[in-house]
Parts: C-alpha cells; structure tokens; sequence
C-alpha cells in the first residue's frame, strides 16, 4: 500500500508544496489555509509548528512564529484543530518544527496523534538522521508517519545517500546554504541540483528555500518533482489575507 | 590534559548530542572528527600554552583572603581568572579555538555573546590571528554593556544586533548560528560556552580546564594539598564552572558548587536558575535543561548579569547535577550585589557581576576551619560599572 505522500508523487510532476506556521495571522486560521491551499491546486501542505528559537529559520518565518505564539498557538491546540483535517482535504499533509516541543508534547504521543489525525509526515530539521533510526524510526514506521530529511550543497554524496536509505516520502533539497527566506543567487545553484538529479535517489525531491515566484518554480522543477514555498508565502497572507481569492491568486502566479 | 569527557557521540549521560539542522552537519562532523587530533599534538599544545603564558598572562595567582577567611571562618582563596587578558577566563577559550580554526583553515570567526566579555576575547584573539571577526549581541545587551561593545570594535571586529526574541544571549546564539548556516565553509563559530552541540562542550572545557589544573599546583604549593574541600564557581552556560571543576570531577574529596542566576528570585518569573526550573530540553544543539513553558517555548531569561542570562546550562552541568557530582544553587541579583560591594571594598578587588554570585554562596556556606575553599573569580568588574553606578548610587 502507498502512502498519501507516495501517491501524490506517482500522479503528479511539479509538484507546488506550501507551509505556513500554525496559528498565524490568526490562532483559527489553520483549517481556513488548508482548505484554500486544497482548493487553489497546491499539491501537498506543510503545516508549521511554532517555535521560539527556530534556528534554521529566516526573519519572516520567525515573525510568523512568534505572532502564532503570542496567539496561543500549542501542538495540543493544533490537534484539536486538525480533528477536521481530513473532512476538507485529501493532499498530505506534514508538520514541520524544531524537537523541544515535541519532545515537551512526548514523541510517541505526537506520531500517534499525527497518524489519527491523518498528518502525513513531519520535517524536524534538528532531529538528526543517527538519533531518528535509534530512537524514532520504528515508531514511524508503526504508525505510517514519515519523517523528512533536508539536504544541502553541503552535504557529501555517501550522506545524501544514506538520508535516501532512511526516508520513505521524499528528499527536501535546501537550494542554498541558507536558512529560509533568503534569495541567495537561485540560478548559481543548478550544478548542485543537476548533481543530485544524477544520484538517482529512491525518494523523489523537492527543492525549497528561497523559492518565491514562477520562474524560481520552473527552474527547480526542472530537476526535481517540484518545491517548497513558506516564507514568500506568509509574506503575501500578511500583506494579503487568507481568503480563497488571496490564495488562489498567490497560487496563480507561481503555478499556472 | 583531560580526565573527563563525553561519548563518541557528545553524550554525557542522557545529556549533550549534536541536535543540529543538515545544514550544520558537516561543519560541525568536521570538528568532531578532528578536534581532539588537533589539540592533543605537541604543536598545538605548545603554541597554546606559550600563547597561555605570554599573551594571557597565565598562570593566574590563587589569592589567599584573609578577610574572607575570616569572615567565613574557613580558608578562602581566590582564583584570579579576572587577571586574564581581556579580564575574565573567556580568553582560554577562545585562543584554543581560534588556534583550531587555523587548523581547519578558516578564514572568518563568529562568535555570539551576552555580556561582551566572550566577544572581546574573541575580537582579541581575531586581531592577535588577523582574522575578520563578526560579533552577534542582543540588543538589550548592547545598551547595557556598552564599554565591551566600544572594545570590539576597537578591536576591529563588527558587531551585529540581535533584534529578535529577548534581545540577550540566547538570541544571539541563534543569530549566531544562523549565520553559521549561511557561511559554511569558510566560517568557523567560536561558542562562548560549555554549550552548543557535540563536539563545543567537550572542546571548551578542554581549553578552560587549565584553570583546575593551575589550581592543583598552586594549592599544593600553598597548602601541601592538591585538591580543596570547595570548589564555588558561577554557572551561566557553565564554562568557568567546568573549567574550575574540570580536574577534581572524579576525586571524592572535592565538593563542587555551581551558583545559577537567581534573578529576583527563583519563583519570581524574573529569573535565569536553570536547574531550579528547567526540564529536559533541547537548545542549540543539544540536550540540557531549560527554562520553558509546558509547551516547550523557552523562556525568555532575567539576570542582572548579562553574562548568566541564559535560559539553558551546559549539558555537562546537567549530568553533574543528576549524578550529584556537583550541587548546584542560586543567588539573587540582589545578594550578587552586595557580595561585589563587599569583595571590593574588603579585599580591594572590583568582580564582575558573574563571578559576584559564586561569592556571593559563602553567606549561604558554613564550613569548618580547616576547609579549603576555592572561589573562581571568573572576571573583573569594570564591565558592570554602569550597573554599580547605578544600584550603589555612586
Ligand atoms: C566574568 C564572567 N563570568 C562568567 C560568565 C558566564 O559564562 P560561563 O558560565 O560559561 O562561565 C561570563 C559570561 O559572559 C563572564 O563574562
């Protein structure tokens, strides 16, 4: 049996994955983006947990983090509102998030709580691939939850090779080293995607950071299965609102 | 040079680890692999420690107080970390890092820091190694240790805000390590503390353990023992703690004492006492306790001492504490206060804030005649003499 996740890939090429932090602008929003997400064609949502300290983070993503927080965004909270989740939406859905909260929240209560509320998969980027096949692996596996890896220009061939070995979704592929948000110069990157394109990896990819309009969106898609927008995201939902029309247009202009 | 150490994997107990984003990895794999080859060669051991002796002005004098001694009715003596180069124990740590950095090749230092005195030791040893240096501070802390932030730039180093969070030092780690992630490989981030992810804590207290190791010499010298019966130090992430502890960790003789923040109070919500509050967590990059909320926020810290408002320790001090091989305790700003007024106008030596709460424990101590008690006087005060002016009305 195939996954959400597995599926989306096998049906669709260029594929356009969106995050937003939880709980931001408004700490009842979440469904509300889902649903309009779901509804202006993205093909998979990333679903952010606030953190007060998110170190691979960028400005936007941080503000956004902070706001939710002060709006009383908790992971508790989130479940609750994810009860809905699969009534509006059938796309994957994967939590993306730092390690204390969920540690705080117990990790085996989270993957439980992910698979009963039909989360697909999370993205703790400070969750190490040693730590994550000791001690968390096999309950994901149990679940049916899966865990994502980035990958960046860093990272050595062997290394890349063995975060294909342990993943079961799909690569995240960090277009530059940066944290998020940043537009490090996206075109001087397209030796680095052609080299992974080379590796023939199990799990298809997605590429993100700094991803921000339709022309950074066909380029990555070239060489990959498609990216990954979160901060030109929130970027145009606080300029913008989180209605439909807000977010179909914001689609529109990245994937037409 | 070293008795006590973490797992392979930067693990001290339960505690430590390299909890770290990909984008970190190879970085910090890269000095995992290599930081003990490099220090533990001659060259290394002697270029440091001739840099120890002549730049730093190490060794530090072990001061006999007899007014303190009196006082407490105990025999006190004071490890003049304050003496240093730069005016506190930071430098040890930062020449022994930027001495890796050349090892690896790097060309641009960073560094993060709270009350500037890692930043100046940093600055310092950049100018000494002509090396460019970026310095990151909270912003609350560049009002309120203005002299040290003047001192950087002198230095030619360029000091960058930390705007985000509470503007202290737990925001300039991030900021820190955010730029870590942006510049790779050309970049090496010299932590100020026993914190960080595997291999920094270990590596820092290698580098401030030098500080025990004086201390046995001088001790058997002074007193025909090697090991006190205290040793009292102040733990924000726990560098000059460790380094104090570092050699006696494993005697059974020596009680260690490590004095947290207590800020207004322990249950006053103003406060940086780690170990009185924190649970299990995870912060930059490793496995400690933390100040935070039920849903794992940090907690955004208070100290007067800008040098110990951290909502973490070293996960070193954790396991120390969970093992019961250290005890660790906490002063308020206000008891800090007065014990600096006192060692000043006692003993003629202005401490810094930091080290002010590691005295200011005696009150708290009853010990016997004989007890030999060693305080680590981590730094000097003219750093802190804005808040002296201001809380002594001077
Ligand atoms: C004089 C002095 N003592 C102590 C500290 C606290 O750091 P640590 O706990 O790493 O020794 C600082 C930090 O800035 C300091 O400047």
């Amino acid at each position: 049996m195939s996954t959400r996740i597995q599926s989306i890939f096998k049906r669709r090429d260029n594929i356009l994955s969106v995050y937003f932090t939880a709980g931001y602008p408004a700490l009842e929003d979440t469904l509300e983006i889902v649903k309009n997400l779901d509804a202006a064609g993205v093909d998979l949502i990333e679903i952010g947990m606030p953190f007060s300290d998110p170190l691979a983070d960028g400005p936007v993503i941080q503000e956004s983090s902070q706001q939710a927080i002060k709006n009383g965004m908790t992971i508790k909270l989130l479940f609750e509102q994810l009860k809905g989740l699969r009534d509006i939406t059938e796309i994957p859905v994967v939590l993306m998030g730092y390690l204390n909260p969920v540690m705080q929240y117990g990790e085996e209560a989270f993957i439980s709580k992910c698979a009963e509320v039909g989360v697909d998969g999370i993205i703790l980027p400070d969750l190490p691939l040693d730590i994550y096949t000791k001690h968390w692996k096999t309950m994901c596996e149990k679940e049916g939850v899966s865990n994502i890896f980035l990958i960046t220009p860093q990272s050595s061939v062997e290394r890349i090779k063995a975060i294909d070995d342990a993943s079961n979704a799909f690569v995240y592929v960090v277009s530059s080293n940066s944290i998020t948000g940043s537009n490090k110069k996206f075109d001087r990157q397209t030796a680095y995607y052609k080299s992974i394109q080379q590796l023939e990896l199990k799990n298809p990819t997605l590429i993100g950071f700094g991803i921000h309009d339709k022309e950074t969106f066909e380029s990555a898609c070239t060489y990959s299965k498609g990216v990954i927008i979160g901060s030109a995201f929130i970027r145009h939902i606080t300029a913008e609102g989180i209605s439909k029309e807000s977010i179909q247009e914001f689609v529109k202009n990245i994937k037409s | 040079m070293n008795t006590f150490s973490p797992n392979k994997e930067g693990f001290y107990g339960e505690f430590g680890g390299a909890f770290v984003p990909e984008m970190l990895y190879p970085n910090v794999q890269e000095l995992q692999n290599r930081y003990r080859e490099i220090i533990e060669t001659d060259d290394f051991q002697k270029e440091f420690r001739e840099l120890m002796r002549d730049y730093v002005g190490r060794p530090t004098p072990l001061f006999y107080s007899k007014n303190l001694s009196e006082e407490h009715n105990a025999q006190i003596y004071l490890k003049r970390e304050d003496l240093n180069h730069t005016g506190a124990h930071k430098i040890n740590n930062t020449i022994g890092q930027i001495l890796v950095a050349k090892k690896l090749n790097k060309k641009r230092i960073i560094a993060e820091t709270g009350a500037g005195q890692h930043g100046v030791a940093t600055a310092t040893a950049c100018a000494l190694m002509g090396m460019k240096c970026v310095i990151y501070m909270g912003a609350v802390d560049i009002e309120r240790q203005k002299p040290n932030v003047d001192r950087m730039k002198l230095l030619g180093a360029e000091v960058v805000s930390a705007t985000s969070g509470s503007k202290t030092l737990k925001d300039a780690t991030n900021e820190a390590i955010r730029a870590w992630i942006n510049n790779p490989v050309d970049t090496h981030y010299i932590i100020g503390s026993v914190v960080g992810p595997h291999p920094y804590p270990d590596m820092v207290a290698m580098f401030q353990s030098v500080i025990s190791e004086e201390i046995k010499v001088q001790l058997l010298e002074k007193t025909r023992n090697e090991d006190p019966d205290y040793v009292i130090a102040c733990l924000g992430g726990g560098s000059n703690a460790i380094g104090a502890f570092y050699h006696f960790i494993d005697n059974n003789k020596t009680k260690l004492i490590a004095v947290e923040a207590g800020g207004e109070g322990v249950h006053s919500g103003k406060t940086a006492a780690t170990i009185a509050l924190g649970k299990r967590g995870i912060i930059h990059g490793s496995k400690t306790y933390l100040i935070q909320t039920e849903d794992g926020q940090v907690v955004e810290p208070h100290s007067i001492s800008a040098g110990l408002d951290y909502p973490g320790i070293g996960p070193v001090h954790a396991y120390l504490n969970d093992t019961q091989k250290a005890t660790v305790v906490s002063v308020t700003d206000q008891e800090a206060l007065v014990a600096a007024k006192e060692l000043s106008q006692k003993d003629g030596i202005i401490p810094a804030l930091e080290s002010a709460h590691a005295l200011a424990y005696l009150k708290k101590m009853t010990f016997k005649k004989e007890d030999v008690v060693v305080i680590n006087l981590s730094g000097r005060g003219d750093k802190d003499m804005a808040t002296y002016q201001k809380h002594f009305k001077l």
